[in-house]
């Protein structure tokens, strides 16, 4: 995409969104290494108390300056909420999209209706000044933490990662690996469609054996 | 479960152990099925609700609980007027909702109903705010579950001060406003206690200290543990808003039977049927019997076996989150009424007086 710098690695993540997943990923980035900044809508005060208990490390910011300071941002916020975002907060970024549409349990958002493109094709047509990766997206909150294994564990889970752009789908490969799963990179954001709620992965917690068979299954049936 | 004793958020905050232990049970008026597998009608599972309520009390259990619901499966759209029945034939046992879905309901009326459960059971009302079953009330009174965050936080700033008592006036975006206006019936003794049910958001929780509710912890799925720094965050948040600490609750799902064997043999199928529905609607991938097994153990939400299996986990996680309440979500679509009243029977003789014992130290 335009203007986009891909970063040679990742240190810095900035988190939009401290409801169910963001605080999670969060603290499971921290454990990881990485220097992790948190936002929601609203000032940093209001988060303070909640990064100290929840997510010890984490620094509470305002959505735009956590944005600025940031090699990679993940966007966990939902996506009714998403046409309220200022694209320009992420102008120029990585953005690791971690949201989710369905609307039985979410609502209706007009925006992402269509059936010809996946979630992630809808966001990157808006954020069209940012990179971004699909990834993040299918394992519930409660699941994310409790998931993890060191590399190389013979039952490590695995978690898709689908972008347009091949280097930065890598990189966030890399951040997921060292977070502890094993990155199964698809090679498109239209891919990343089977990553979607109504999909075979989603809110399934897999190994990377299991998860290639239902991506296989999946693309025979098609 | 082991638990390391300098970390518990009682420990480090010397929290809401202070309150007395309160074990309850809660029902989602799940569709019952006689004993050759045949439903019930809806009105049947209803008076049979009655019932299970009433033994609650006989058998020694705090708090009767039903959740608000509105499908086949869990046909419980007027959890108030079941408890007010429950109401008029129990004496002692507490009875609340779990959950009322205040964002797609009107604070004056839930507040008004609650007041006169309240009234007629001579203050043993309780309420529990939450998101529940939204996905279901949502469409059906025409609200726009992309408002659902507005909305609830609108209606809990209402409801808290409806709680107050007093003419009130009140202004908000989603709902018109009240000009000194007389909410009855007056209370007798103070407000009824109300607590917001949370998930997994930190946010919630603060919102919870923020409007001065306790805070009841609804663990469905994962490990329990997790939720361990919500109470510390709730126990903090109220200091930080000068409130005084209250009490925290959990709320999960469960089955109890003679034997471990017998409590899974009943529960499984009518949990993978129901899930399988869920999962459906929610698009999420159907959970297996590997997960399932996760969630019986000792690190998952499910609280399913024999009265000691049961008591064992209760004590174990009220010890590790710092909660000084259990309800056990009982039932599941497709159990038959003898099977629920077994269950009420082992939790009210057997599980209580056991969790009771190991929680007395
Ligand atoms: N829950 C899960 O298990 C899970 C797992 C994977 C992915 N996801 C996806 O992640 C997204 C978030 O889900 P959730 O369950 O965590 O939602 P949630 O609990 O409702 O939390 C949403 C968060 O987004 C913040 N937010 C809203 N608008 C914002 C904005 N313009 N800028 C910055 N922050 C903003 C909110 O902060 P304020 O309160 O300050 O507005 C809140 O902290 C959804 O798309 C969901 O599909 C969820």
């Amino acid at each position: 995409m335009s203007g986009v710098l891909i970063p040679s690695s990742v240190q810095r993540i900035a988190v939009l969104g401290a409801g169910h997943v963001g605080p999670v990923i969060a603290r499971i980035a921290i454990d990881a290494g990485f220097e992790v900044a948190v936002a929601a809508s609203g000032s940093p005060e209001n988060l303070e108390l909640i990064t100290q208990v929840v997510m010890p490390g984490a620094e509470a910011r305002w959505a735009a300056d956590a944005a600025a300071a940031a090699d990679l941002l993940v966007l966990a916020i939902p996506l009714h909420r998403f046409s309220a975002l200022d694209p320009g907060l992420l102008a120029g970024k990585l953005v690791v999209d971690a949201m989710n549409y369905w609307a039985p349990a979410d609502g209706v958002v007009r925006m992402f209706q269509g059936q010809e493109l996946s979630s992630s094709e809808i966001v990157q047509r808006q954020l069209s000044q940012s990179t971004v990766v699909k990834s993040l997206n299918q394992i519930a909150y409660q699941d994310l933490e409790d998931g993890r294994r060191p590399a190389g564990s013979p039952d490590r889970h695995a978690i898709g990662v689908a972008g347009n752009d091949a280097a930065a789908a890598k990189l966030v490969g890399e951040v997921i690996d060292r977070i502890g799963y094993d990155p199964i990179l698809l090679p498109s954001l239209s891919a990343g469609r089977i990553l979607q709620p109504g999909g075979p992965i989603f809110g399934a917690v897999l190994a990377r054996s299991e998860f290639e068979l239902a991506i296989h299954t999946t693309a025979v049936h098609a | 479960m082991t638990t390391s004793t300098t970390e518990s958020p009682r420990e480090s905050t010397g929290g809401s152990t202070r309150f007395p232990l309160v074990l309850g049970l809660d029902t989602f008026g799940d569709h019952e099925h006689d004993a050759v597998d045949r439903p019930l009608s809806h009105a049947q599972t209803i008076r049979n609700v009655v019932e299970e309520g009433v033994l609650a009390e006989q058998v020694g259990v705090d708090f009767f609980g039903i959740g608000e619901h509105h499908t086949d499966d869990f046909p419980m759209p007027a959890a108030d007027v079941v408890l007010a029945a429950i109401a008029a034939r129990t004496k002692r046992i507490h009875l609340g909702s779990a959950v009322t879905v205040l964002s797609s309901d009107d604070p004056v009326r839930v507040f008004q109903r609650f007041s006169t459960l309240n009234a007629i059971s001579s203050g043993r009302a309780e309420v529990v705010l939450g998101r529940g079953s939204s996905i279901d009330s949502f469409p059906l009174f025409g609200y726009d579950l992309a408002d659902y965050e507005d909305l609830f936080e609108e209606k809990v700033n209402l409801f808290a001060e409806l709680l107050k008592g007093g003419p009130v006036t009140w202004q908000g975006n989603l709902r018109p406003s009240l000009n000194s206006l007389d909410v009855v019936p007056y209370a007798e003794a103070g407000p009824f206690p109300a607590w917001i049910g949370v998930g997994g958001s930190p946010q919630s929780v603060v919102r919870a200290a923020h409007y001065g509710f306790s805070l009841m912890l609804a663990i469905i799925g994962g490990s329990p543990a997790r939720f361990r720094p919500f109470s510390r965050l709730f126990l903090q948040a109220l200091e930080k808003f000068g409130r005084e600490p209250l009490p925290i609750g959990v709320h999960s799902p469960g089955h109890v039977a003679d034997t471990d064997e017998k409590a899974l043999e009943e529960f499984w199928p009518r949990w993978l049927h129901i899930i399988t529905k869920m999962s459906k609607v929610r698009g999420f991938a159907i959970p297996t019997m590997e997960s399932f097994r996760f969630e019986v153990g000792p690190q998952g939400a499910l609280f399913i076996g024999s009265p000691e299996t049961v008591a064992q986990k209760i004590a174990a996680n009220l010890k590790t989150l710092g909660a000084n309440r259990f309800d056990l979500k009982f039932g599941m679509p497709g159990l038959s009424p003898d099977s629920l009243l077994k269950n009420i029977e082992l939790y009210g003789t057997k599980v209580i007086p056991l969790v009771r014992e190991l929680l007395a130290d």
